[in-house]
């Protein structure tokens, strides 16, 4: 058993051999454990990226080739030629931010309203939003299908807007928020005269930017990542969305693997870079919520 | 005398006032909520009784829709094809969670830097992510058979191409997938048992399981029944996942309910029937969130 001889870590648990004998074997498990999780979940994206730099004939071999030989980076410059991913990634792009935006506006707004103003019939209305988060968006996808389609908002960019930008989610995110910000600093606002919309955009909105980031930053990925929405509202080929471009390339080059995969990668991308440096929001947003867009 | 009816006049304006500062606020969302998603949840109850005839207009017909959803083999695929995501998908998904969880709340080194990894796939689009388990799952020459042929097992399975390993498979992407976001929850749950609890219970003389059964699980009550709640929402509306990773196949082995309500509404335009099953999805959730919020008081309560 050599783990068991292997000197404790910390100085201050040497103090007592016994026990720091176990813990450091316990450490040891830990990292062993932690090693093995982050491997099993890297994994898929590690063979995402190396099949994206390989010749196509590289992709199934046996034994498994886990390093591109030799790496080909014409994958990347082959795939615009061959899909038109420039159209996509500017519709999802138009779509994300517009979405985005109209989300953090409106359901900040409407948050103020649920957590600082009183008035009857809020509590009863609140519920009414939180409900619907509970049900399935499949159960009412075609009514509200069949909604759309008479105000003529399928087969344009608009339907997958109206269907994201007016969720309860981000009322109920903001809210738990706004929540926290104390009343009294609200009523000496408005002894000093200020109006409830001067306190929301002079007070509110200023000390609510994690909250604004969190829901941002979920409200993005999420219209991002977006496959059922443009599959039923956006049938023009124009009007594809990054998913949707994908999904079809993937039925068409069904031999492809490496481009399947350079495609693969260049729809994550961009998520990944927004998910490193905000990660901080999204983990806040879903700690206070328990919930995602 | 006087200043009563004076002083509650002044009132009622004051919540007449407040009445309308507080609609105008929430006037631009609930405009577009109402109209987006309120009005379909209502009119989903009077399509559901409706079939769509050949002018684009729908017909009431009674009851006749669930009379043909009892008598649909189809449909009891989707059903029992949901439950069988369900059940395996919710108690992976709650141990695996609960492991990470555990694990991270642990003052070990590279903590954060595995926290955001395990919460990656989460946030990775299906579509792409569905794409590389199909390769890896591939029967022929995918790594995870040929794994599985290097540990010996002479006939690996065939996952998405065979009729009995698909859905195992799609179940093991699911939870993959989803274990890092209830794992925030759980170690969001885990930071709110005190930590002197973990010290009686440790001068009390318990071993490390005892500690786990006494103070953690009971400390993540709360968390648990939440987690299980969204746990049971979210497998019986899968969808995209297996739309995307089988399409349903082989055969009618991943056909679930959602997919099921797509499949019936936008390929075969048979909207009222859709309605119908998707009238049986709402109601099957409504009711287990109900039972498990009745079981969860009736717990607490003891």
């Amino acid at each position: 058993m050599t783990l068991l001889e292997a000197p404790p870590l910390d100085s201050r648990v040497s103090l007592d051999p016994p026990r720091a004998r176990r813990k450091s074997r316990y450490r040891f498990l830990g990292y062993a454990a932690l090693i093995v999780a982050a491997a099993a979940i890297l994994l898929p994206f590690y063979w995402m990226v190396m099949s994206s730099l390989k010749a196509n004939n590289d992709v199934y071999t046996i034994p498994v080739q886990w390093l591109p030989d030799p790496v080909v980076w014409r994958n990347y410059l082959d795939i615009w030629q061959k899909s038109d991913l420039t159209t996509w990634l500017r519709n999802t792009l138009i779509l994300s931010v517009a979405v985005t935006f109209l989300q953090v506006l409106t359901g900040s707004f409407a948050a103020y309203g649920f957590a600082k103003v009183r008035f009857p019939g809020r509590n009863v209305l609140f519920l009414a939003y939180i409900g619907t988060l509970a049900v399935p968006w499949q159960s009412y996808m075609i009514p509200q299908f069949i909604l759309f389609s008479k105000l003529h908002l399928s087969d344009t960019l608009w339907s997958i807007i109206a269907l994201q930008a007016f969720g309860a989610f981000g009322v109920f995110l903001m809210k738990q928020y706004y929540e926290t910000i104390p009343d009294e600093l609200l009523d000496a606002a408005r002894i000093d005269g200020m109006s409830e919309y001067g306190i929301y955009r002079r007070i509110m909105l200023p000390l609510s930017v994690p909250a604004l980031a969190s829901l941002s930053l979920l409200t993005l990925v999420t219209t991002w990542n977006d496959y059922m929405g443009p599959l039923i509202y956006l049938r023009s080929r124009d009007l594809w969305t990054i998913q949707i471009g994908l999904k079809t390339f993937v039925n068409t080059y069904n031999a492809e693997y490496a481009l399947i995969m350079t495609g693969s990668v260049l729809s994550v991308l961009p998520i990944a870079v927004i998910f490193l440096l905000g990660q901080r929001y999204f983990v806040e947003g879903i700690a206070s919520t328990g919930l995602k867009g | 005398m006087t200043s009563l009816p004076l002083a509650r006049r002044r009132r009622g304006r004051q919540v007449l006032r407040n009445t309308a500062v507080g609609w105008s606020f929430l006037l631009p969302n609930f405009v577009g909520f109402a109209v987006l998603t309120l009005v379909p949840v209502g009119l989903l109850f009077y399509y559901a009784f409706t079939t769509w005839n050949v002018f684009g207009g729908a017909e009431w017909t009674g009851l006749a829709n669930v009379r043909q959803m009892l008598h649909d083999a189809s449909f009891r695929t989707a059903l029992v094809n949901t439950l069988y995501y369900t059940v395996f998908h919710i108690p992976l998904t709650l141990v695996a969670a609960l492991a990470l969880a555990l694990l991270l709340n642990r003052r070990l080194r590279g903590v954060a830097f595995f926290r955001t990894v395990a919460f990656f796939p989460y946030i990775t689009s299906i579509v792409a992510l569905a794409q590389v388990w199909n390769m890896l799952f591939s029967p022929g020459y995918g790594p995870i058979n040929a794994f599985l042929r290097g540990v010996g097992v002479a006939n690996p399975p065939g996952w998405t191409t065979s009729a009995d390993w698909s859905m195992p498979a799609v179940i093991v992407v699911g939870t993959w997938r989803e274990m890092g976001y209830y794992m925030l929850l759980f170690l969001a749950g885990l930071q709110t048992i005190p930590a002197q609890l973990y010290e009686a219970a440790k001068v009390d003389g318990a071993n490390a399981w005892q500690r786990f059964r006494a103070v953690t699980l009971p400390g993540l009550r709360p968390t648990t029944f939440f987690v299980v709640v969204m746990l049971t929402i979210g497998s019986f509306r899968v969808f995209d996942l297996i739309l995307v990773m089988t399409n349903g196949g082989p055969g009618q082995s991943t056909l679930v309910l959602s997919q099921y309500i797509y499949q019936k509404g936008f390929v075969e335009n048979q909207f009222g029937y859709a309605s119908a099953i998707s009238i049986a999805l709402f109601l099957i959730c409504f009711v287990i969130t109900i039972v498990q919020f009745v079981i969860n008081r009736r717990g607490s309560d003891s």
